[in-house]
């Protein structure tokens, strides 16, 4: 399941995110959506924030999942935004040019100053990464932070994206994916990270780490404590078996 | 996917006008209506009206509706670019060939050429259209080879309706030609038809497992959406119409839009006066719900990609 990025020979900027660590917090989220409250795509929109139908523009948002069934599911918290794909089809059905993909790093951007808010950018992405702002009357994503990763009027340890400064656990790392000699590229090698819906062809950037797999449970399932249905073989004491299952973990 | 009601009414008038276009360039490349002034500037205006009433529809519902020009720029890349370039394009001929019909009661010469690149460009524009939409992968229903070739029909089709039905009112009008119309509408159904077949029983593109990337869990189920409300995304993709409303609106549609229409133009072959009108009409009526019903249902049957993050199994 390993997915090496392309040797396209350029950087390609993006994000790494450990589905393994992730406690779904939505920190990174709100992070985003602050810091975007100013500077590039500023303001995103928050409609009816307290009404009875709220909309708003954000550019990362954080699903959960369970994967696997009964007592083998894994809840899996999954940050979700754009990510920046070596093949996106949302920069070539574009009419105005307004989506564009930057040769000197790989970032995928909208020029607000040419986008007509057509819409087909955000047909054309099948990770749902871009919104449409009806305030402003364009597309917006996310910028992978380009107004804090190259100012200099931030602290160098500030010059990640919002969202991977703010993760409380680690679980979002920022790097260069094109260079395989890069942290996070090795990350993406040692943890067999992946690309989201490959078959769609975009190529996607930002790579995500599987949960590591969970050591094989050898404990029965919980038994209840009526000794009326206690388990055939069992001790009769559900002291004793719950001391049993806990020395068997 | 949400039915916008301007990219309908867009595509659909549009697509009507451009097929009148074509109908009018096979008219007098074939000689067969002696260029009459009231049959031309009905047959014109209706044309240019619809098609022109279409793209600015579609340029009033954008979020810089003052910029619009700037969706000519990326013809390399984009179908919506070609597609607005062709459309533009067209004009020139479709002028000149209005110009020949209306005030020079010609159709012979450069005219007649002019009819013919009309034509062609007419279809060309549709299309672009049709691509738009045939180009996106997210969406596995709209990438089916029968799509723009059922862009391509419908716009005959309709176009054919209104076709005849001027030329009922404003004559004259030669039998072959309304049964022509029958038969492209029927035609255009059949296509229809096999294109329902197809999405119908087409496999799985995506699912939610190869979209997490998490199937190796097992089964990918979204336990939490990222908020309790709705998002663009899901205003925007994720609309679900249920199999039971797609099959009724199915078979109305191809009522409206096919059996009616098919018998109002065959009739319409053998009879004259006000009942070859009334046939017109008919057909004409029939046609425009039809058409109407069958963009609506492309665009709410399509099921989106993104759609596999917020709980869809497939795609």
């Amino acid at each position: 399941m390993t997915s090496l990025p392309q040797q396209t020979g350029g950087p390609q900027l993006g994000l790494v995110i450990d589905l393994d660590i992730c406690v779904g917090c939505h920190a990174c989220a709100v992070n985003c959506k602050e810091w975007n409250t100013s500077g590039h795509s500023a303001p995103l929109t928050d409609d009816e924030p307290y009404g009875a139908d709220p909309l708003g523009v954000w550019f990362n948002r954080i699903h959960t999942y369970e994967a696997g069934d009964g007592a083998d599911g894994q809840t899996v918290h999954f940050p979700r935004s754009c990510l920046h794909c070596e093949e996106p089809a949302c920069v070539t059905v574009c009419p105005t040019g307004a989506s564009y993909k930057r040769e000197a790093d790989g970032i995928v951007l909208v020029n607000a100053d040419s986008c007509i808010g057509c819409k087909l950018c955000s047909w054309a992405c099948p990770y749902g990464a871009r919104e449409y702002d009806h305030s402003d009357g364009v597309m917006k994503k996310c910028t992978l932070c380009i107004d804090r990763i190259e100012n200099q009027n931030l602290p160098e340890i500030e010059r990640v994206p919002a969202c991977v400064s703010t993760c409380p656990a680690s679980a979002r790392h920022f790097g260069d994916l094109g260079d395989p000699a890069s942290e996070v590229s090795q990350l993406v090698r040692e943890r067999g990270g992946y690309d989201l819906m490959p078959e769609m062809g975009m190529k996607p950037v930002n790579k995500y780490l599987p949960p590591r797999a969970r050591p094989e449970s050898h404990a029965p399932s919980p038994t209840p404590t009526s000794t009326a249905t206690r388990e055939p073989g069992g001790t009769g004491s559900p002291f004793l078996d719950w001391v049993d299952r806990t020395l068997s973990r | 996917m949400h039915p916008a009601y301007s990219v309908i009414f867009f595509t659909t008038a549009s697509g009507a006008g451009y097929g009148m276009l074509v109908w009018l360039a096979l008219l007098a490349a074939t000689s067969a209506v002696s260029p009459g002034l009231a049959s031309g500037i009905a047959a014109f205006a209706v044309a240019l009206g619809l098609i022109t009433a279409g793209l600015l529809s579609s340029t009033f519902h954008l979020g810089h509706p003052e910029r619009a020009w700037r969706a000519l720029s990326q013809w390399r890349s984009s179908w919506l670019s070609r597609e607005g370039i062709a459309a533009i394009i067209t004009y020139a001929p479709a002028l000149l060939f209005a110009l020949g019909w209306i005030v020079f009661a010609s159709l012979d010469g450069p005219w007649r050429i002019a009819g013919l690149i009309t034509g062609v460009m007419a279809l060309v524009t549709v299309a672009c259209t049709g691509m738009i939409y045939a180009s996106l992968r997210v969406i596995p229903r709209w990438t089916d080879a029968t799509v723009v070739p059922v862009y391509l029909a419908f716009s005959l089709s309709s176009g054919g309706a209104l076709i005849v039905t001027v030329l009922a009112i404003l004559g004259p009008l030669d039998s072959q030609w309304a049964w022509l119309v029958a038969l492209a509408t029927a035609l255009a159904w059949v296509l229809k038809l096999f294109y329902w077949h197809r999405i119908d029983n087409a496999a799985p593109v995506a699912t939610a497992e190869s979209a997490t990337g998490l199937g190796h869990l097992g089964t990918v189920r979204q336990l939490e959406a990222p908020h309790s409300g709705e998002n663009y995304i899901m205003r925007e993709m994720g609309f679900q119409i249920a199999r039971k409303h797609v099959a009724r609106l199915r078979k109305v549609a191809l009522l409206l839009g096919g059996v009616i229409p098919v018998l109002a133009f065959l009739i319409a072959g053998f009879v004259g006066g006000p009942v070859l009108v009334i046939a017109a009409l008919v057909g004409l009526a029939g046609t425009a719900m039809g058409v109407l019903l069958e963009r609506w249902l492309f665009f709410a049957e399509a099921q989106h990609a993104a759609m596999l993050f917020y709980g869809a199994k497939t795609v």
